[in-house]
């Protein structure tokens, strides 16, 4: 057993971990933040994506042991004082999930995504998520979902 | 407070339905508040993992379980032998004849493994992670069998067998013939009669669902009853089933499906897994839970499709079809699953699609072999029939030098001939396909891209343009009872809803088809506002639980707006008639004076009476003021049994542009009209056909779950099974018209798969009219660049380099697409 010190959606925590603990493993069974789901083992699918230290990061591909010291943000700390995240608001607006397995992480790619280039063409949001799949939208209304919120985080900052 | 839903000014009573209302599920989805199974933890909960056969078919010799047995935190490990006595058979609910054939499905493996994927073990121990390490510590000896991979040469003589209990590989063979039927007549005649046959071989590939939430399931025992937790699209069906399995009775088993990732008929299913759970919770005394892993999931959920396709469309010199000869084999895996043998039945009626065909012949066999078992895909034999009916219209068209949309229209039903009864027998509701065509060419910029294509063919351009049509359309609505009877299927295919009034004035509606990401929350919470005039907010939606919901059928084929909908309307209408007695009383005004608006009784011609129907939940709950006689409730249900499908209907185009000198294909422009009847919710709707599209396109483009010669599955991750990225797709245009269904009381005709049925003949089509011109009749799908390289550049359907053991293998090894006669022809291929 390691002994960590992560900080998760502004809370702390110390735990040991099993040297071959997953992140996303630990921040469902040690910490019970089931809203990061896992839906492959491969990192394929980008359902597991949270942000480590501000980057978005696949919690399947990273050891709980790497996030020692480290500030992770899932998708349950993204609302703040009680008002959702433009990213949030922008897929329930324009109907961005269906069954919405795949939407914590497809959400937090997408913060992520918006953070490095705040004003995506439908192109780059489409490469800019392919790294997380969905099965049951098509993607096309996620992909209006990123470009609206986009505008507004754009409009937030101004 | 996150609140996630506004009401819309409007003055007035605006109607709910039409409206495109934000979903309400998505309050928890988008912040992370969910209910997975995989989430549920219980006290002293322990996990199992299943040791799985490598191999594809083999005699199961010793297992030796000691070394998993004593490893670090295990509890139990079970083999098939000692669950033998319990676990009966995965039960299969629709043998499609009296004669067919099942090898019987053991959950876990008792003397034979029959696919790779098959469990051998359980593993059960105090966390996952120690589970899953006592794997690896079983022993199992496996002593080979020849392995069944081709479907055509599992039919022949002297072939391999699958199981070595069976007499052939052969389950059963189901043939409908319109002549014999009196729907139709003679197809020998029409063929014999015809100026032109054209007779193809298409090759349905096996794809895998690919929900993106991994199945889960966690039991719980309370004494001798059972609560059941899993990630199934069919709860209903699943605790009638386990009890008639497992002989845990059904009042002592409660099963729950909480939020669910996604199914596509890849969790209408009672899955070994879920028979495990039960029992070893059952054995153990104590809360159990299995998650599966993506790999195991891709390697043991069941596939769907794998047909191969004889197809012989018979017609006269002016393009008038005369003829349809249809023969299937369809490939069911080693076992029998819930609709395993069904899955090609449901699509038997539908080959001759929106054509006036005279003559029909349907035949298929079902065929074992060592692979995981088949069952419903998104579809679920609709797409099957569409694909292979709008390809060979294509193909007709060519042999006849047609536009492929003049044929179409020459032969289609005409939307004053409605409803109209098929060569099939089956009777369609309502429609028109060229209102949809017309809207959808213009919808796709028709004119300039055949423009377009003209000037590329000329120029001799290296990407060329192509263009391909799908004028489909399905039955839905799944089902009447007494046809599902007819065909032997084991229940019914009726619907139950029920409402419950509170005495707050607030509703809760139970809903017997279980959504796992369709928002019914949403569109029967709009229904019943419209039906009882309270508020949208007002309205809870309960499903999923049988306790809860202690009757139901569930969601899949496209029924639970058209059937559970139906159900929940009528529910409401008997509320309003029952709180209409109650407010004729506390009105001191007779029942015919009243009139019902907006969510409130009034007596006609007195402004200003009234009271609501909220207001009567409460008077209803105090009862103090009751009429006589009448029994102090106004809640009510009802069951609804269609009487007949609907049919939705639609034109989708796709336009192709093909890279003659890499083979990459890329979807330039997809643009489709479909007609769903009714519309609820058009922000629901249009996500549906988006999604929809999403998987019948990769069907086309990326899917297959390829065997090698030895029976492995090798695209058993996601590395290997290319489910599309949101970079694989293009944007859809997508629009309706709106043909209501004449059998429901919403009008609706059901919208889950249409996008999925219609768009995978429409892209090859397209990818086909690309080509066409350089000598390229067909190409295997998925259109992988590789393949559509060689289909230019070396002939044939590009296939010749497919994999072992695939279908794409045995095709190409067995004989070419193009010109093939059937069995059934006597005409020896295209004349």
């Amino acid at each position: 057993m390691t002994q960590i010190s992560v900080r998760v959606d502004g809370a702390s925590y110390t735990d040991d971990v099993e040297p071959r603990t997953l992140l996303v493993h630990y921040l469902r069974e040690q910490l019970g933040k089931v809203g990061t789901v896992v839906g492959c083992d491969t990192s394929n699918c980008g359902a597991c994506t949270v942000h480590l230290d501000g980057e978005a990061v696949k919690s399947c591909t990273v050891l709980a042991v790497q996030a020692d010291g480290s500030e992770v943000t899932t998708i349950e700390g993204i609302a703040q004082n009680g008002s959702l995240h433009p990213m949030q608001k922008a897929f329930h607006e324009l109907h961005g999930l269906q069954c919405g397995y795949c939407t914590p992480g497809m959400i937090m790619a997408s913060i992520d995504l918006v953070g490095d280039n705040p004003d995506p063409s439908e192109h780059e949001v489409r490469e800019g998520i392919e790294g997380n799949l969905c099965r049951c939208t098509g993607y096309q209304n996620i992909v209006r979902a990123v470009q609206q919120a986009a505008a507004e985080m754009r409009g937030a900052q101004a | 407070m996150t609140a996630v839903e506004d009401r819309p000014v409007t003055a007035g009573p605006a109607k709910e339905v039409g409206q495109a209302r934000k979903r309400k599920e998505d309050a928890r989805l988008i912040t992370g508040k969910t209910t997975w199974t995989d989430n549920m933890v219980l006290p002293g909960m322990l996990h199992l993992a299943v040791v799985r056969s490598p191999v594809a078919h083999a005699k199961l010799g010793a297992i030796d379980v000691e070394a998993a047995r004593s490893a670090p935190n295990v509890v139990a490990v079970f083999t098939g032998r000692d669950l033998a006595e319990e676990q009966g058979s995965i039960p299969c609910a629709w043998p499609v004849t009296p004669e067919m054939v099942n090898p019987g499905h053991p959950s876990v493996a008792v003397d034979e493994v029959n696919h790779v994927g098959e469990a051998v073990a359980v593993i059960v121990a105090r966390s996952k992670t120690a589970a899953q390490d006592a794997v690896e510590l079983v022993d199992v000896d496996y002593d080979p069998l020849p392995v069944v991979l081709d479907m055509d040469r599992a039919l022949e003589d002297g072939a391999a067998l699958t199981h070595d209990h069976v007499a052939s590989n052969e389950s059963f063979r189901w043939i409908f013939d319109a002549g014999d039927a009196g729907t139709g007549s003679s197809t020998d005649e029409a063929f014999a009669n015809a100026d032109v046959v054209v007779s193809r071989r298409f090759v349905q590939q096996r794809l895998i669902p690919a929900f993106m939430e991994p199945r889960s399931t966690v039991v719980q025992p309370q004494g001798d009853n059972y609560t059941m937790w899993s990630s199934t699209q069919v709860p209903h069906i699943l605790r009638i089933m386990l009890a008639m399995t497992t002989g845990v009775p059904e009042h002592k088993l409660r099963v729950i499906a909480p939020d669910v990732g996604g199914g596509f008929g890849g969790k209408l299913q009672v899955t070994p897994e879920e028979v495990i759970t039960l029992l070893v919770a059952k054995r153990l005394g104590k809360p159990v839970k299995w998650t599966e892993t993506r790999s195991e999931s891709l390697m043991s959920g069941h596939h769907g499709r794998d047909q191969i396709q004889y197809v012989d469309i018979a017609a006269d010199r002016e393009g008038n079809v005369l003829g349809l000869k249809v023969h299937i084999l369809a490939d069911m895996g080693a076992y029998l699953r819930l609709i395993t043998p069904g899955v090609p039945i449901l699509g038997a009626f539908m080959f001759p699609a929106i054509y006036k065909f005279p003559a029909y012949r349907f035949d298929c066999q079902g065929v074992f072999t060592n692979k995981t078992p088949t069952d419903a895909y998104r579809g679920a034999g609709r797409p099957e029939a569409t694909f292979a009916i709008e390809r060979i219209m294509d193909e007709l068209a060519v042999e006849l030098d047609m536009d492929p949309l003049e044929l179409r229209r020459k032969n289609w039903i005409n939307a004053e001939e409605f409803p109209f009864t098929t060569v099939a027998g089956l009777e369609y509701d309502s429609g028109d396909y060229e209102q949809a065509t017309q809207q959808a060419l213009e919808l796709l910029g028709y004119d300039e891209l055949r423009e377009e294509q003209r000037r590329r063919r000329e120029s001799n351009d290296p990407v060329q343009l192509g263009i391909g049509f799908s004028t489909f359309t399905e039955m839905c609505g799944l089902a009447p009872s007494r046809v599902l009877g007819s065909l032997s299927y084991g229940a019914g295919g009726w619907e139950h809803a029920s409402i419950r009034m509170l005495p707050t004035g607030k509703v809760e509606v139970i809903t017997g088809s279980t959504p796992h990401g369709q928002g019914h929350e949403t569109a029967w919470s709009q229904l019943v506002a419209d039906e009882l005039g309270v508020p949208f907010e007002d309205i809870e939606v309960l499903h999923g639980d049988t306790a809860i919901s202690p009757r139901g059928l569930d969601t899949y084929g496209s029924r639970s707006l058209v059937v559970g909908g139906a159900a929940v309307v009528n529910a409401s209408q008997k509320v309003v008639a029952k709180a209409r007695t109650v407010a004729a009383h506390l009105l001191e005004a007779s029942e015919d004076d009243l009139q019902f608006e907006s969510g409130t009784f009034s007596v006609r011609g007195t402004p200003g009476s009234g009271v609501s129907i909220q207001e009567i939940a409460l008077a209803t709950f105090a009862a103090h003021n009751f009429p006589d006689g009448v029994e102090p409730s106004i809640d009510a249900d009802a069951t609804f049994d269609p009487v007949n499908f609907s049919f939705p209907h639609g034109t989708h185009i796709c336009a192709m542009e093909v890279d003659t000198e890499t083979g990459m294909v890329t979807i330039r422009k997809y643009a489709c009209v479909d007609d769903v009847g009714k519309i609820v919710n058009p922000l629901i709707v249009e996500g549906q056909v988006h999604g929809g599209l999403a998987q019948g396109i990769a069907q086309a483009l990326y899917e297959e779950a390829v065997y090698d010669e030895d029976g492995n599955l090798t695209t058993g991750t996601f590395v290997d099974y290319l489910v599309p990225s949101a970079a694989d797709l293009p944007h859809f245009d997508t629009g309706n018209t709106v043909h209501e269904a004449p059998g429901n009381p919403i009008g609706a005709k059901g919208v889950g798969e249409a996008g999925c049925i219609a768009s995978t003949p429409a892209v090859v089509n397209a990818a086909l009219d690309a080509v066409r011109h350089l000598g390229v009749s067909d190409i295997l799908m998925p259109l992988t660049p590789e393949r559509v390289w060689r289909a230019i550049h070396r002939g044939g359907d590009g296939g010749d380099r497919a994999t072992a053991g695939t279908n794409a293998y045995g095709g190409a090894q067995t004989e070419t697409t193009a010109g093939v006669s059937t069995p059934e022809s006597r005409l020896g291929g295209d004349r």
